[in-house]
């Protein structure tokens, strides 16, 4: 992410199942996992669960091994929230298909393959978690959703930690021929913020973070990415499709205002850099770069805003957690992330847009917002700040 | 004279049935000038009924086409378009 390193590339081969010689598809790349292998999941496991699950399950097993979350906290304390709004959707296909074309049997563990709690069910069970287990559907914001759920539940002390994320492995030929018809997709690849940006491009995922009080785990001496200060939702009560501004900028404007509780009066003025929700559509850019403007007044148009889509895909449910965790990483390092494919940064949005280079971040600044803008007019913001040693 | 099997006048007549059905309007309040804005159709709208459109006369509106399309007229001219095209027989080297 921080080399330009793209996740994006060709569709190749045919579908299960597929009748016509060709899928049918306008678009001819996707952002997948490439060399997943499920055979490092137990056989329970792979039984009852279908990819999006087993990306959540590997990814919180990252994170705790990481985390040593255990060795200072109870399970029964922890949280497991997740974001995964599409369910398992390639267990249900594959039934389905069997089941209409030649009246198959529907295996039973389907039931469990196509639940979309199953990732968050799997993780509890594995590391004996008997805290508040959740999963949560947004569209495209159940990622950040997830981890604000989570981070409100640490800070108000209903759990001591959280394992929080996303999980989405919506790639089925079905999702993308539903989504080919909703003509939104980039025949090419996504341009976010690009003057000739022409639609989105889908992809898959997992993302999972540890949250824990501040003070808990620096003196635990673990490593420690960077603070969670701020969280906001809103709904744009407008439409299922378009987004709106001003929804938009309520849900930036609370993510500012609740970084209050962690002592920021002035968090408008310390914004270094926006992950935005970034897809590359016409509409979500535009109307983004104005709710931006809107929240941030004069900082606006000095703000690097980028999007980490243009690497990764739009994974959907997965988005905001793949998106958080770009974001903590950039504050980690101070450096941010490339915004891959912009030929020349939509002039109209009046952003300063990051490119396909290098750029530190700005030690005036040290906080950052990760937007998630979803379908349904459904906003979420997470803010965030770096440590200073 | 049938083109692609399509009767030229049966495509105003079922593009305007179409849209009736689904805005819930007598088709008698639907002509050939009649916009979108005033049927209060928006994007989302255009998108599911090109996609009705297409499955009904078999052809493809390419996505700079659907911009454009601000009128029943445009789109029934439009699909006229295609279903002539599609009616051609394919060019000889």
């Amino acid at each position: 992410m921080f080399a330009g390193q793209s996740g994006i590339a060709a569709l190749e081969g045919s579908f299960p199942g597929q009748l016509a010689p060709q899928p049918g598809l306008r678009f001819k790349a996707t952002a997948t996992v490439r060399d997943f292998d499920p055979a490092q999941l137990p056989s329970t496991v792979l039984m009852s669960t279908d990819r999006s699950a087993q990306f959540g399950i590997v990814a919180a097993q990252q994170a705790v091994e990481q985390s040593g979350v255990f060795s200072r906290y109870e399970a029964a304390n922890v949280a497991v929230v997740t974001g995964c709004a599409c369910g398992g959707r390639a267990a249900d296909e594959d039934a389905s298909r069997e089941l209409y074309t030649r009246n198959a049997r529907v295996p039973p563990a389907v039931i469990l393959r196509t639940m979309a709690s199953s990732g968050a069910s799997h993780i509890a069970t594995q590391h004996g978690i008997t805290g508040p287990v959740l999963n949560l559907a947004t569209a495209c914001a159940s990622g950040t959703h997830a981890i604000g759920m989570a981070f409100h539940m640490v800070r108000s002390g209903m759990v001591s930690a959280a394992i929080a994320g996303g999980h989405e492995a919506p790639l089925t030929f079905g999702f993308l021929r539903a989504w080919d018809s909703m003509r939104v997709v980039s025949p090419t690849q996504c341009r976010p913020f690009s003057r000739d940006r022409d639609g989105m491009t889908l992809g898959e995922g997992a993302a999972m973070l540890v949250l824990e009080p501040l003070e808990e785990a620096l003196s635990r001496g673990v490593r420690v990415y960077a603070e969670v200060v701020g969280f906001g939702m809103s709904a744009d009560a407008h439409h299922v499709t378009q987004p709106q501004a001003a929804g938009a900028a309520l849900a930036l404007t609370r993510a500012l205002a609740d970084s209050r509780q962690s002592g920021i009066e002035d968090a408008q003025e310390q914004i270094g850099y926006i992950n935005a929700h970034g897809t590359g559509t016409l509409a979500n850019d535009a109307i983004e770069a104005e709710a931006i403007h809107r929240a941030l007044g004069d900082s606006a148009q000095r703000t690097p805003v980028g999007s980490t889509k243009s690497l990764t895909g739009h994974g959907i449910g997965a988005a905001g957690a793949i998106e958080a965790l770009a974001t903590v990483l950039a504050l980690e390092r101070g450096r941010l992330p490339h915004t891959a494919g912009v030929t020349e940064a939509d002039p109209a949005l009046k952003l300063d847009v990051l490119l396909a280079d290098a750029r530190d971040m700005d030690s005036a600044h040290p906080m950052a917002l990760s937007n998630s803008l979803a379908f349904g007019g459904l906003n979420a913001v997470l803010a965030f700040r770096r440590l200073i040693p | 004279m049938p083109q692609n099997g399509v009767l030229m006048t049966d495509i105003q007549a079922r593009i305007i049935e179409l849209i009736a059905k689904s805005k819930n309007l007598p088709v008698s309040s639907i002509g050939m000038d009649t916009t979108f804005d005033e049927l209060q159709i928006d994007s989302l709208d255009k998108i599911n009924l090109s996609f009705e459109v297409e499955e009904m006369f078999s052809i493809q509106i390419p996505d700079e086409s659907l911009h454009s399309l601000k009128s029943i007229g445009d789109v029934v001219r439009g699909v006229e378009r295609l279903v002539a095209g599609a009616a051609q027989p394919p060019a000889t080297a």
